[in-house]
């Protein structure tokens, strides 16, 4: 099995089968204690991974460094740019090359689509994409799976609103496309401009899935088990005030959520602004936190496999 | 038209294609010692029209074609040798599009001086949908983006 793994990159969630997404979280299951620090891992000791941000970034970063840590390997790297060959003009093809030889696995953030596609061309270390500008973060992706899972016990039958931006946030469309692949039932809430594009439909079609389309929120509440909010940007909207009256009627609050199944679970890749009142922290509801918590050990799952240091 | 003695012509491309099937070919004015003729929106029996480009002395290199192809699928190619038509052919559009058109996405890698040439998986060939293979960005008229 480990075989399949070892020496990939992961770049996109479609670089992974069905199949293979399953082993990964049933390995971050059996991570879930290291993670937590009850207990102590010295699978990857003297493993070297190489982190590049170009962007910034706090929970993709931490759960990577934690995650390799926990595994009893060090990581090297940068956080920004500033202060590395890049601010000289370097290209990112030669830094790649560099870090390279320098560490046995890279994990890549940048800003320019498709980075860590190059990365994964020049490297001969695997590499894996913690998030190429606006396209994909498939950590994420498998990070979000694995938390339905572990609330739900299951994906396939559970119904997921997804909630927001779904028109420009392409991780919400790699994550609906792997809800699909599960047999979760998808609900997208968004106002009329900020839709699910017609490509991520039609990919959703040859899954045999068909979306419910809503407008607003309290339409999709009620049979929701999962709510996943994502945060609209203000930067979307030529108008200011347009952009207040759709932001302000995505707001999550305990008002709103009288009409919920009391087990529905409200996720959010975070970082969040207001787009959840934070009265619902104090809720059965919120799974957010513990969704941020559980980029650890699936991302030490990911790692592990991909060095080939588990089986 | 006069007949051609040695060369090629290009047939059936989508009217409005042939001033940039001129720019594929590098036809630039002083660099060339030939006859070109260019006919524009002539009646068809294809389609309902269509432009023509007759170079003389020139045959065009795979690349070319392979340009021609993306903007022009229909396009043929005559190639004339001493009056007669020596081949003829359909312009076919490759399933893998590499180093002759540039990503739309102004975002994408392949458009920030990296050593690489950009690539795309040829979806489908009419219409025609080509995913660059860095940032998946769907592209279906490339007229604007050849290299």
């Amino acid at each position: 099995m480990s075989q399949d793994f070892k020496g990939k990159d992961l770049v996109a969630i479609r670089d992974f089968s069905k199949d293979k997404i399953e082993r990964i979280m049933d390995l971050a299951e059996k991570m879930v204690p290291i993670a937590k620090g009850e207990e102590r891992s010295k699978l990857a000791v003297g493993y070297v991974q190489g982190s590049l941000f170009f962007e910034p970034s706090t929970r993709t970063r931490l759960s990577f460094a934690s995650a390799m840590a926990r595994l009893g390997g060090t990581t090297l790297g940068f956080d920004q740019p500033g202060g590395s060959s890049v601010q000289k003009g370097e290209t990112l093809a030669d830094t790649i090359r560099m870090v390279d030889t320098y560490s046995d696995i890279i994990v890549l953030r940048h800003y320019a689509e498709g980075s860590a596609r190059l990365a994964a061309h020049f490297a001969n270390k695997p590499v894996i994409n913690a998030g190429d500008g606006a396209g994909q973060h498939p950590t994420q992706t498998i990070l979000d799976l694995f938390t339905i899972r572990k609330a739900k016990k299951k994906i396939e039958g559970i119904s997921v609103a997804l909630v927001g931006d779904l028109k420009y946030g392409r991780t919400v469309h790699s994550l609906a496309e792997a809800l699909a692949l599960f047999g979760a039932n998808l609900m997208f809430v968004a106002p009329a401009a900020l839709q699910m594009p017609k490509e991520t439909l039609r990919s959703l079609e040859k899954l045999g899935v068909t979306p419910k389309v809503f407008n607003t929120i309290e339409q999709a509440l009620p049979d929701a088990d999962v709510m996943y909010v994502t945060r609209i940007q203000k930067e979307r909207f030529p108008d200011l005030a347009e952009y207040q009256k759709v932001a302000g009627s995505y707001k999550i609050n305990n008002a709103l959520l009288k009409d919920a199944k009391p087990e529905l679970s409200i996720m959010h890749p975070l970082p969040r602004i207001d787009e959840i009142n934070p009265e619902v922290d104090q809720t059965a509801h919120a799974l957010y936190f513990q969704q941020a918590f559980f980029g650890v050990p699936v991302r030490m799952a990911i790692l592990a496999l991909l060095l080939g240091v588990i089986d | 038209m006069t007949p051609i003695r040695n060369g090629t012509v290009i047939d059936h491309i989508n009217f409005g294609m042939a001033l940039k099937v001129l720019k594929i070919i590098g036809i630039k004015g002083e660099n060339v010692q030939s006859t070109v003729s260019m006919l524009l929106h002539v009646p068809s029996k294809k389609a309902e029209w269509k432009d023509i480009v007759k170079i003389e002395d020139r045959e065009l290199d795979p690349r070319e074609l392979d340009k021609i192809a993306l903007i022009s699928p229909n396009a043929t190619i005559n190639i004339i040798r001493d009056y007669n038509v020596a081949e003829k052919f359909v312009v076919e559009v490759p399933n893998i599009v590499k180093g002759i058109v540039r990503c739309q996405n102004p975002g994408c890698i392949t458009n920030q001086n990296e050593p690489i040439e950009p690539e795309f998986i040829v979806e489908s060939k009419k219409p025609l949908l080509l995913r660059c293979i860095y940032c998946d960005r769907i592209m279906t008229d490339v007229s604007d983006y050849l290299i």
